[in-house]
């Protein structure tokens, strides 16, 4: 682990480089990750407004999530009206 | 120095310095007593004679929280309120002071419910003394205009939010004599606001969650910049000095040195106790008063060289339910090693008036040796 900064070394107020979000992966803790059965799929779009981590997205015409942010939650494959969507063990 | 003097209430002088500062964006909400300063200012909004984006928020947690998002933006920020506006804004008060945002508001201090009370005393801007905003406290109209062109100046160079207060009605809606400066001077004394991180420049994350391995960091920082904060409203004033004539202290020493029975007491009450000490002076009494301006951050060792080997009596416009009175608890953590003769005050609880008979018996006691542990109050029915 790198060494932690002293309050003298650091910006002020807790502020963080802009888009953070790009740099730190944050689906590396998931227990469970979603796959679409791509022939079901109506592409309604439901999972992606659905999502929290807003990492749902269409990559070649296929409902895609982008698993170094997906979390796992399964929401998308609750709210999926045709149950395409199954959970499996991410790892 | 070219004098322009103009009869204005406190509210007005509040407001006459805002005009002048020329914030970028003012989120406001009116409460009596301070409204006539978000009134005022609307009116120099609507004739055009400033450029600010005046925000008609629907509440005070409202106000503040766009102040926060408005000056995270990088726009110069001000905004005013009273007693439960100042509490509605509690929540987004610390996020201010945290995120270092150098918003300037003016608290005109009035009573907090319940019961409901429209008139003045300290316990609204009292009980945010602790949330990192630094707090100035003003006894007339020009004190008023002056601290708070003083304020935003401070607020920029620390990176702090500032309060200034006045009292609600004595001070916000009574017409004094007040000296302006010329426009263009203040504009060149607050100068262009420029700050380095904004999120309109995206160089920052405003507000990102902090975990055990650097929030103490964080809070460290901030109990040191308003630290600094101290120095800095010193030079901050000493430069205002150059352009009205006055002096920007921690405190105001009236006929203080050779006097041996010193009352303490903030904001409009300094007045009363100032015209009685003439008084008692003319008939021989060693009488004087310090009145603080700087509360927060609170000058400890200043006060402390300035009490030493005086009898103490210090007069609370607040009380602090279940512990000493505020600045009582201030004042006697100043003197804690010296062993000072000094005794607590409360007065002036929703508006009650303080007399010059009521100082005048304060001073006595001083005289007589009468000191307790207990407060004593002022102007309290038995
Ligand atoms: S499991 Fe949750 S986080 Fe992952 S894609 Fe589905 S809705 Fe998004
Ligand atoms: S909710 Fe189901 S059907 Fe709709 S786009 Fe997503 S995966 Fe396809």
């Amino acid at each position: 682990m790198s060494r932690l900064k002293g309050w003298k070394e650091m910006r002020k107020a807790g502020l963080v480089e802009p888009a953070s979000s790009l740099a730190v992966k944050t689906g590396d803790w998931k227990v469970f990750k979603p796959v679409v059965d791509h022939k079901k799929c109506i592409k309604c779009f439901r999972c992606v407004v659905f999502c929290p981590d807003l990492c749902i997205e269409m990559k070649n015409e296929k409902i895609t999530s982008n698993l170094d942010y997906c979390k796992g939650c399964a929401l998308c494959a609750k709210v999926c009206p045709v149950k395409c969507i199954k959970m499996e063990k991410a790892r | 120095m070219n004098k322009n003097k103009i009869a204005l209430t406190g509210a007005q002088a509040a407001a006459e310095a805002m005009r002048q500062i020329n914030p970028d964006v003012v989120p406001a909400y009116p409460i009596t007593p301070q409204t006539q300063i978000v009134e005022s200012f609307a009116h120099f909004v609507a004739d055009g004679k400033v450029e600010t984006e005046m925000i008609r928020v629907e509440s005070e947690h409202s106000a503040m929280s766009a102040a926060v998002g408005a000056s995270a933006a990088g726009a110069r920020v001000m905004t005013a309120s009273s007693s439960q506006g100042i509490l509605l804004m509690l929540e987004i008060l610390p996020i201010a002071s945290g995120l270092r945002l150098p918003i300037v508001m003016n608290v005109v201090n009035r009573a907090i419910s319940a019961p409901i009370n429209i008139h003045c005393d300290h316990s609204d801007s009292m009980a945010c003394r602790d949330l990192g905003w630094v707090q100035i406290y003003s006894e007339d109209n020009q004190e008023v205009y002056d601290n708070t062109i003083l304020a935003q100046k401070l607020a920029e160079k620390t990176e702090l939010p500032v309060m200034v207060m006045q009292d609600g009605f004595i001070t916000s809606h009574c017409v004094e004599e007040v000296e302006i400066l010329d426009d263009e001077k203040v504009k060149r004394f607050v100068g262009e606001y420029n700050p380095e991180t904004s999120l309109l420049k995206n160089n920052a994350t405003f507000g990102a969650l902090q975990l055990p391995d650097y929030n103490f960091e964080t809070k460290k920082q901030q109990s040191d910049a308003i630290e600094r904060a101290k120095i800095e409203f010193l030079k901050t004033g000493k430069e205002l000095s150059k352009l009205t004539g006055r002096e920007y202290n921690y405190f105001e020493s009236y006929k203080l040195k050779d006097a041996n029975y010193v009352v303490v007491s903030m904001n409009s009450s300094a007045g009363t106790v100032k015209s009685l000490i003439d008084k008692l002076r003319k008939k021989g009494k060693k009488v004087g008063l310090l009145k603080p301006v700087l509360f927060r951050p609170f000058p400890y060792s200043e006060i402390k060289a300035a009490l030493k080997g005086k009898k103490i009596a210090v007069l609370d416009r607040s009380e602090s339910f279940g512990a000493n009175p505020p600045l009582f608890a201030e004042i006697k953590n100043s003197l804690f090693d010296i062993n000072a003769k000094i005794q607590s005050y409360v007065y002036g609880i929703g508006g009650r008036e303080l007399l010059e008979k009521d100082i005048e018996n304060v001073f006595e006691n001083l005289m007589k040796n009468k000191f307790e542990e207990k407060t004593r109050y002022v102007g309290l029915r038995e």
